[in-house]
Protein backbone atom coordinates (compact mmCIF):
# COMPACT_ATOMS: atom_id res chain seq x y z
CA UNK A 1 0.00 0.00 0.00
CA UNK A 2 1.47 3.39 0.86
CA UNK A 3 3.40 2.90 4.07
CA UNK A 4 5.87 5.75 3.56
CA UNK A 5 3.27 8.47 3.35
CA UNK A 6 1.30 6.85 6.19
CA UNK A 7 4.39 7.00 8.42
CA UNK A 8 5.11 10.56 7.30
CA UNK A 9 1.66 11.53 8.54
CA UNK A 10 2.10 9.48 11.74
CA UNK A 11 5.44 11.14 12.53
CA UNK A 12 4.01 14.57 11.73
CA UNK A 13 1.14 13.90 14.16
CA UNK A 14 3.51 12.51 16.81
CA UNK A 15 5.75 15.58 16.65
CA UNK A 16 2.73 17.89 16.77
CA UNK A 17 1.41 16.07 19.85
CA UNK A 18 4.79 16.20 21.57
CA UNK A 19 5.40 19.87 20.86
CA UNK A 20 1.92 20.91 21.95
CA UNK A 21 2.51 19.07 25.23
CA UNK A 22 5.82 20.81 25.74
CA UNK A 23 7.80 17.59 25.30
CA UNK A 24 11.21 17.61 23.66
CA UNK A 25 11.66 13.91 22.95
CA UNK A 26 9.44 11.11 21.66
CA UNK A 27 10.19 7.71 23.16
CA UNK A 28 7.51 5.60 21.60
CA UNK A 29 4.35 5.50 19.54
CA UNK A 30 1.57 2.98 19.21
CA UNK A 31 -0.30 2.39 15.95
CA UNK A 32 -3.47 0.34 15.53
CA UNK A 33 -3.47 -1.37 12.17
CA UNK A 34 -6.42 -3.41 10.95
CA UNK A 35 -5.70 -6.73 9.27
CA UNK A 36 -7.71 -5.60 6.23
CA UNK A 37 -6.31 -2.08 6.08
CA UNK A 38 -4.04 -3.09 3.21
CA UNK A 39 -1.00 -1.99 5.19
CA UNK A 40 2.01 -4.25 5.82
CA UNK A 41 3.51 -3.84 9.35
CA UNK A 42 7.08 -4.64 8.20
CA UNK A 43 6.84 -1.94 5.56
CA UNK A 44 5.59 0.47 8.24
CA UNK A 45 8.66 -0.29 10.36
CA UNK A 46 10.99 0.22 7.43
CA UNK A 47 9.25 3.47 6.53
CA UNK A 48 9.37 4.67 10.15
CA UNK A 49 13.13 4.15 10.35
CA UNK A 50 13.53 6.42 7.34
CA UNK A 51 10.97 9.04 8.23
CA UNK A 52 11.90 9.59 11.90
CA UNK A 53 15.56 10.40 11.14
CA UNK A 54 16.64 13.88 12.26
CA UNK A 55 13.40 14.43 14.13
CA UNK A 56 12.59 14.34 17.84
CA UNK A 57 11.06 10.92 17.18
CA UNK A 58 14.34 9.39 15.98
CA UNK A 59 14.99 6.11 17.75
CA UNK A 60 11.50 5.93 19.25
CA UNK A 61 9.96 2.51 19.76
CA UNK A 62 7.25 1.70 17.25
CA UNK A 63 4.48 -0.53 18.63
CA UNK A 64 2.05 -1.91 16.11
CA UNK A 65 -1.16 -3.32 17.48
CA UNK A 66 -2.81 -5.59 14.96
CA UNK A 67 -6.60 -5.50 14.87
CA UNK A 68 -8.11 -8.71 13.47
CA UNK A 69 -10.75 -8.35 10.79
CA UNK A 70 -14.28 -9.36 11.68
CA UNK A 71 -17.00 -9.99 9.14
CA UNK A 72 -20.73 -10.18 9.65
CA UNK A 73 -22.88 -12.97 8.23
CA UNK A 74 -26.44 -11.67 7.97
CA UNK A 75 -27.83 -15.16 7.31
CA UNK A 76 -26.35 -16.74 10.46
CA UNK A 77 -26.32 -13.52 12.51
CA UNK A 78 -22.74 -14.16 13.60
CA UNK A 79 -19.42 -12.36 13.42
CA UNK A 80 -16.46 -14.33 12.20
CA UNK A 81 -12.80 -13.59 11.70
CA UNK A 82 -11.91 -13.05 8.08
CA UNK A 83 -8.54 -12.92 6.38
CA UNK A 84 -8.86 -11.80 2.82
CA UNK A 85 -11.19 -10.46 0.18
CA UNK A 86 -13.15 -13.70 0.08
CA UNK A 87 -15.02 -13.75 3.35
CA UNK A 88 -16.81 -17.08 3.59
CA UNK A 89 -18.95 -17.64 6.67
CA UNK A 90 -17.58 -20.71 8.49
CA UNK A 91 -21.11 -21.92 9.18
CA UNK A 92 -23.05 -21.43 5.96
CA UNK A 93 -20.16 -20.72 3.53
CA UNK A 94 -21.96 -17.78 2.00
CA UNK A 95 -19.78 -14.84 1.04
CA UNK A 96 -20.09 -11.81 3.26
CA UNK A 97 -19.16 -8.33 2.13
CA UNK A 98 -19.77 -6.67 5.48
CA UNK A 99 -16.52 -5.97 7.31
CA UNK A 100 -17.20 -4.78 10.84
CA UNK A 101 -13.63 -4.43 12.09
CA UNK A 102 -10.22 -4.55 10.51
CA UNK A 103 -9.71 -1.44 8.40
CA UNK A 104 -8.36 0.70 11.24
CA UNK A 105 -5.29 2.80 10.67
CA UNK A 106 -4.68 5.12 13.57
CA UNK A 107 -2.14 6.67 15.84
CA UNK A 108 -3.28 5.41 19.24
CA UNK A 109 -0.80 7.02 21.63
CA UNK A 110 2.56 8.71 22.02
CA UNK A 111 5.11 8.32 24.83
CA UNK A 112 7.21 11.42 25.36
CA UNK A 113 9.17 13.55 27.80
CA UNK B 1 5.01 10.72 -5.55
CA UNK B 2 2.75 7.73 -5.98
CA UNK B 3 2.45 6.05 -2.63
CA UNK B 4 1.85 2.72 -4.30
CA UNK B 5 4.72 2.50 -6.80
CA UNK B 6 6.92 5.51 -6.04
CA UNK B 7 6.64 7.11 -9.47
CA UNK B 8 6.13 10.76 -10.25
CA UNK B 9 7.84 14.00 -9.39
CA UNK B 10 5.81 16.74 -7.76
CA UNK B 11 5.08 19.71 -10.01
CA UNK B 12 4.75 18.02 -13.41
CA UNK B 13 0.98 17.71 -13.49
CA UNK B 14 -0.77 19.79 -16.13
CA UNK B 15 -4.50 20.49 -15.94
CA UNK B 16 -6.37 21.80 -18.99
CA UNK B 17 -3.13 23.23 -20.39
CA UNK B 18 -1.92 24.92 -17.22
CA UNK B 19 0.59 23.72 -14.62
CA UNK B 20 -1.32 22.19 -11.68
CA UNK B 21 0.83 24.04 -9.17
CA UNK B 22 -0.45 27.38 -10.46
CA UNK B 23 -4.06 26.36 -10.01
CA UNK B 24 -6.32 26.35 -7.05
CA UNK B 25 -9.93 25.47 -6.47
CA UNK B 26 -12.46 26.68 -3.86
CA UNK B 27 -12.37 23.27 -2.19
CA UNK B 28 -8.60 23.21 -1.85
CA UNK B 29 -8.53 26.75 -0.44
CA UNK B 30 -11.05 25.67 2.19
CA UNK B 31 -8.97 22.60 3.01
CA UNK B 32 -5.82 24.71 3.46
CA UNK B 33 -7.64 27.12 5.75
CA UNK B 34 -8.51 24.36 8.18
CA UNK B 35 -4.86 23.60 8.97
CA UNK B 36 -3.78 24.73 12.42
CA UNK B 37 -0.50 25.28 14.16
CA UNK B 38 0.43 23.92 17.56
CA UNK B 39 3.63 25.88 17.86
CA UNK B 40 3.93 28.65 20.38
CA UNK B 41 2.17 29.94 23.44
CA UNK B 42 0.02 27.60 25.51
CA UNK B 43 -1.49 30.23 27.76
CA UNK B 44 -4.51 30.75 25.50
CA UNK B 45 -7.27 28.16 25.06
CA UNK B 46 -7.20 26.07 21.92
CA UNK B 47 -9.98 27.09 19.53
CA UNK B 48 -10.26 23.59 18.11
CA UNK B 49 -10.67 20.27 19.84
CA UNK B 50 -8.27 17.38 19.75
CA UNK B 51 -8.61 13.96 21.30
CA UNK B 52 -5.43 14.38 23.29
CA UNK B 53 -4.48 15.88 26.62
CA UNK B 54 -2.19 18.73 27.36
CA UNK B 55 -0.11 19.04 30.47
CA UNK B 56 -0.44 22.67 31.41
CA UNK B 57 1.90 22.94 34.33
CA UNK B 58 3.26 26.40 35.08
CA UNK B 59 6.58 25.90 33.37
CA UNK B 60 4.90 24.43 30.25
CA UNK B 61 7.41 21.57 30.24
CA UNK B 62 6.91 17.85 30.83
CA UNK B 63 9.87 16.39 32.66
CA UNK B 64 8.95 12.76 33.14
CA UNK B 65 7.79 10.17 30.60
CA UNK B 66 4.17 10.60 29.75
CA UNK B 67 1.92 8.62 27.44
CA UNK B 68 -0.61 10.74 25.63
CA UNK B 69 -3.65 9.11 24.05
CA UNK B 70 -4.19 10.34 20.50
CA UNK B 71 -6.56 7.93 18.67
CA UNK B 72 -6.47 9.80 15.40
CA UNK B 73 -6.91 8.25 12.01
CA UNK B 74 -3.95 8.37 9.65
CA UNK B 75 -6.28 8.81 6.72
CA UNK B 76 -4.43 10.81 4.23
CA UNK B 77 -4.85 14.18 2.67
CA UNK B 78 -6.29 12.54 -0.43
CA UNK B 79 -9.17 10.93 1.45
CA UNK B 80 -10.07 14.24 3.07
CA UNK B 81 -9.99 16.07 -0.25
CA UNK B 82 -12.00 13.28 -1.85
CA UNK B 83 -14.73 13.66 0.75
CA UNK B 84 -14.83 17.38 0.07
CA UNK B 85 -15.12 16.69 -3.65
CA UNK B 86 -17.92 14.22 -2.92
CA UNK B 87 -19.91 16.75 -0.90
CA UNK B 88 -19.41 19.45 -3.50
CA UNK B 89 -20.48 17.25 -6.41
CA UNK B 90 -23.50 15.88 -4.52
CA UNK B 91 -24.69 19.38 -3.68
CA UNK B 92 -24.77 20.02 -7.43
CA UNK B 93 -26.84 16.88 -8.02
CA UNK B 94 -24.02 15.38 -10.10
CA UNK B 95 -23.56 11.66 -10.60
CA UNK B 96 -19.80 11.11 -10.54
CA UNK B 97 -18.03 8.12 -12.07
CA UNK B 98 -14.39 7.07 -11.68
CA UNK B 99 -13.63 4.89 -14.71
CA UNK B 100 -10.56 2.68 -14.42
CA UNK B 101 -9.00 -0.15 -16.38
CA UNK B 102 -5.81 -1.41 -17.96
CA UNK B 103 -4.41 0.80 -20.74
CA UNK B 104 -6.31 0.13 -23.98
CA UNK B 105 -9.44 -1.52 -22.55
CA UNK B 106 -11.62 1.05 -24.29
CA UNK B 107 -12.41 3.65 -21.60
CA UNK B 108 -12.47 6.69 -23.88
CA UNK B 109 -14.63 5.05 -26.54
CA UNK B 110 -16.97 3.69 -23.88
CA UNK B 111 -17.30 7.13 -22.29
CA UNK B 112 -17.79 8.84 -25.64
CA UNK B 113 -20.54 6.43 -26.68
CA UNK B 114 -22.14 6.75 -23.24
CA UNK B 115 -22.29 10.52 -23.62
CA UNK B 116 -23.73 10.26 -27.13
CA UNK B 117 -26.38 7.75 -26.03
CA UNK B 118 -27.31 9.91 -23.04
CA UNK B 119 -27.42 13.16 -25.01
CA UNK B 120 -31.20 13.53 -25.04
CA UNK B 121 -31.60 12.68 -21.37
CA UNK B 122 -28.52 13.81 -19.44
CA UNK B 123 -25.56 16.10 -20.07
CA UNK B 124 -22.22 14.44 -19.42
CA UNK B 125 -18.81 16.08 -18.87
CA UNK B 126 -15.41 14.43 -18.59
CA UNK B 127 -12.14 14.85 -16.75
CA UNK B 128 -9.56 12.60 -18.42
CA UNK B 129 -6.09 11.72 -17.21
CA UNK B 130 -3.09 10.47 -19.16
CA UNK B 131 0.66 10.75 -18.69
CA UNK B 132 0.96 12.61 -21.96
CA UNK B 133 -1.02 13.88 -24.99
CA UNK B 134 -4.51 15.28 -25.11
CA UNK B 135 -5.70 12.73 -27.64
CA UNK B 136 -8.49 11.47 -25.39
CA UNK B 137 -9.78 14.97 -24.73
CA UNK B 138 -9.65 15.72 -28.45
CA UNK B 139 -11.65 12.60 -29.24
CA UNK B 140 -14.28 13.53 -26.64
CA UNK B 141 -14.38 17.17 -27.70
CA UNK B 142 -15.02 16.07 -31.29
CA UNK B 143 -18.22 14.46 -30.00
CA UNK B 144 -19.24 17.78 -28.39
CA UNK B 145 -18.51 16.61 -24.86
CA UNK B 146 -17.23 19.17 -22.33
CA UNK B 147 -13.82 17.89 -21.27
CA UNK B 148 -10.70 18.81 -19.33
CA UNK B 149 -7.45 16.90 -19.96
CA UNK B 150 -5.02 16.25 -17.14
CA UNK B 151 -1.53 15.23 -18.23
CA UNK B 152 0.29 13.87 -15.22
CA UNK B 153 3.82 13.70 -16.59
CA UNK B 154 4.90 10.56 -14.80
CA UNK B 155 2.22 10.15 -12.12
CA UNK B 156 0.39 6.87 -12.66
CA UNK B 157 -3.02 7.75 -11.25
CA UNK B 158 -5.38 10.67 -10.71
CA UNK B 159 -5.89 12.01 -7.20
CA UNK B 160 -8.58 14.10 -5.51
CA UNK B 161 -6.55 17.30 -5.75
CA UNK B 162 -6.08 16.99 -9.52
CA UNK B 163 -9.79 16.25 -9.93
CA UNK B 164 -10.76 19.24 -7.82
CA UNK B 165 -8.63 21.58 -9.93
CA UNK B 166 -9.88 20.12 -13.20
CA UNK B 167 -13.51 20.29 -12.08
CA UNK B 168 -13.21 24.02 -11.53
CA UNK B 169 -12.50 24.33 -15.26
CA UNK B 170 -15.83 22.73 -16.19
CA UNK B 171 -19.23 24.39 -15.98
CA UNK B 172 -20.59 21.81 -13.53
CA UNK B 173 -23.97 23.53 -13.28
CA UNK B 174 -24.58 22.62 -16.92
CA UNK B 175 -23.92 18.92 -16.25
CA UNK B 176 -25.79 16.00 -14.72
CA UNK B 177 -23.02 13.43 -14.92
CA UNK B 178 -19.27 13.87 -14.38
CA UNK B 179 -17.07 11.09 -15.65
CA UNK B 180 -13.47 10.89 -14.51
CA UNK B 181 -11.41 8.75 -16.87
CA UNK B 182 -8.47 7.55 -14.82
CA UNK B 183 -4.97 6.83 -16.08
CA UNK B 184 -4.85 3.32 -17.55
CA UNK B 185 -3.59 1.29 -14.61
CA UNK B 186 -5.20 -1.43 -12.49
CA UNK B 187 -2.85 -1.00 -9.51
CA UNK B 188 -2.36 2.50 -8.10
CA UNK B 189 -5.72 4.11 -8.84
CA UNK B 190 -7.34 1.61 -6.46
CA UNK B 191 -5.89 3.53 -3.51
CA UNK B 192 -7.10 6.96 -4.54
CA UNK B 193 -10.65 8.01 -3.77
CA UNK B 194 -11.55 10.86 -6.12
CA UNK B 195 -14.94 11.69 -4.59
CA UNK B 196 -16.89 9.51 -6.99
CA UNK B 197 -20.32 7.91 -6.51
CA UNK B 198 -19.53 4.92 -8.68
CA UNK B 199 -16.22 3.26 -9.36
CA UNK B 200 -16.51 1.64 -12.78
CA UNK B 201 -13.85 -0.89 -13.77
CA UNK B 202 -13.56 -1.97 -17.41
CA UNK B 203 -12.27 -5.34 -18.50
CA UNK B 204 -12.11 -6.05 -22.22
CA UNK B 205 -12.62 -9.53 -23.72
CA UNK B 206 -9.00 -9.65 -24.91
CA UNK B 207 -7.51 -9.38 -21.42
CA UNK B 208 -8.04 -12.84 -20.01
CA UNK B 209 -10.69 -14.16 -17.66
CA UNK B 210 -8.41 -14.17 -14.61
CA UNK B 211 -7.81 -10.41 -14.56
CA UNK B 212 -10.00 -9.88 -11.47
CA UNK B 213 -7.99 -12.52 -9.57
CA UNK B 214 -4.73 -10.80 -10.51
CA UNK B 215 -5.79 -7.34 -9.39
CA UNK B 216 -8.01 -7.88 -6.33
CA UNK B 217 -7.91 -4.39 -4.78
CA UNK B 218 -9.15 -2.61 -7.90
CA UNK B 219 -11.81 -5.18 -8.76
CA UNK B 220 -12.94 -5.47 -5.17
CA UNK B 221 -13.44 -1.72 -4.98
CA UNK B 222 -15.62 -1.68 -8.10
CA UNK B 223 -19.29 -0.73 -7.88
CA UNK B 224 -19.72 -1.54 -11.56
CA UNK B 225 -17.74 -3.96 -13.72
CA UNK B 226 -18.04 -3.54 -17.48
CA UNK B 227 -16.96 -6.29 -19.84
CA UNK B 228 -15.98 -4.27 -22.92
CA UNK B 229 -15.34 -4.96 -26.62
CA UNK B 230 -17.83 -7.85 -26.64
CA UNK B 231 -17.89 -7.68 -30.44
CA UNK B 232 -14.40 -9.25 -30.33
CA UNK B 233 -15.34 -12.08 -27.97
CA UNK B 234 -15.37 -14.89 -30.53
CA UNK B 235 -12.09 -13.81 -32.16
CA UNK B 236 -10.44 -13.60 -28.72
CA UNK B 237 -11.68 -16.96 -27.55
CA UNK B 238 -13.29 -15.18 -24.63
CA UNK B 239 -14.48 -17.47 -21.81
CA UNK B 240 -17.56 -15.63 -20.62
CA UNK B 241 -18.56 -18.05 -17.83
CA UNK B 242 -15.12 -18.01 -16.23
CA UNK B 243 -14.87 -14.24 -16.43
CA UNK B 244 -18.27 -13.74 -14.83
CA UNK B 245 -17.43 -16.27 -12.11
CA UNK B 246 -14.16 -14.48 -11.32
CA UNK B 247 -15.86 -11.10 -11.30
CA UNK B 248 -18.51 -12.36 -8.93
CA UNK B 249 -15.84 -13.80 -6.70
CA UNK B 250 -13.72 -10.66 -6.35
CA UNK B 251 -16.13 -7.87 -7.24
CA UNK B 252 -19.04 -9.35 -5.38
CA UNK B 253 -20.71 -6.00 -4.80
CA UNK B 254 -20.45 -4.97 -8.43
CA UNK B 255 -23.20 -4.67 -10.96
CA UNK B 256 -21.96 -6.26 -14.20
CA UNK B 257 -22.59 -5.00 -17.74
CA UNK B 258 -21.44 -6.60 -20.99
CA UNK B 259 -21.08 -4.11 -23.81
CA UNK B 260 -19.67 -3.23 -27.15
CA UNK B 261 -19.35 0.55 -27.39
CA UNK B 262 -18.58 0.05 -31.06
CA UNK B 263 -21.74 -1.86 -32.03
CA UNK B 264 -24.00 -0.60 -29.24
CA UNK B 265 -24.58 -4.08 -27.82
CA UNK B 266 -25.51 -3.92 -24.13
CA UNK B 267 -25.34 -0.11 -23.99
CA UNK B 268 -29.07 0.36 -23.40
CA UNK B 269 -28.97 -1.46 -20.05
CA UNK B 270 -25.92 0.60 -19.02
CA UNK B 271 -27.59 3.89 -20.01
CA UNK B 272 -30.83 3.02 -18.18
CA UNK B 273 -28.78 2.21 -15.09
CA UNK B 274 -26.97 5.56 -15.27
CA UNK B 275 -30.20 7.50 -15.68
CA UNK B 276 -31.67 5.76 -12.63
CA UNK B 277 -28.50 6.39 -10.61
CA UNK B 278 -28.46 10.07 -11.51
CA UNK B 279 -32.14 10.41 -10.65
CA UNK B 280 -31.45 8.89 -7.26
CA UNK B 281 -28.63 11.41 -6.59
CA UNK B 282 -30.81 14.26 -7.82
CA UNK B 283 -33.67 13.21 -5.51
CA UNK B 284 -31.40 13.32 -2.50
CA UNK B 285 -29.81 16.67 -3.21
CA UNK B 286 -31.35 18.44 -6.21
Amino acid sequence: MHEVSIMQEAVRMVIETAKSSGASRVHGLRLRVGAMSGVVPDALRFAFDMVCRDTIAEGATLNIESVPAQCWCAACQVEFECEDFLNECPQCHELSGELRRGRELELASVEMS
Amino acid sequence: MCKECGCGIVGEVNIGGQPGSALSSPLLDAAEGSKHDHEGDHEHPHPHSHPHDHDHDTSGQIQSHQTVTVQKSLLEKNDRLAERNRGYFRAKGLLVLNVASSPGSGKTTFIRETAVALAKRLRLGVIVGDLATDHDAASLRAANIPVVQITTGTVCHLDAEMVSKAASQLNLDALNVLVIENVGNLVCPADYDLGEDLRVVLLSVTEGEDKPLKYPPMFHSANVAVIAKCDLAAAAGFDREKTLANLKRISHHARIFEVSAKTGQGMKEWIDFLVQAQESIQRQHG
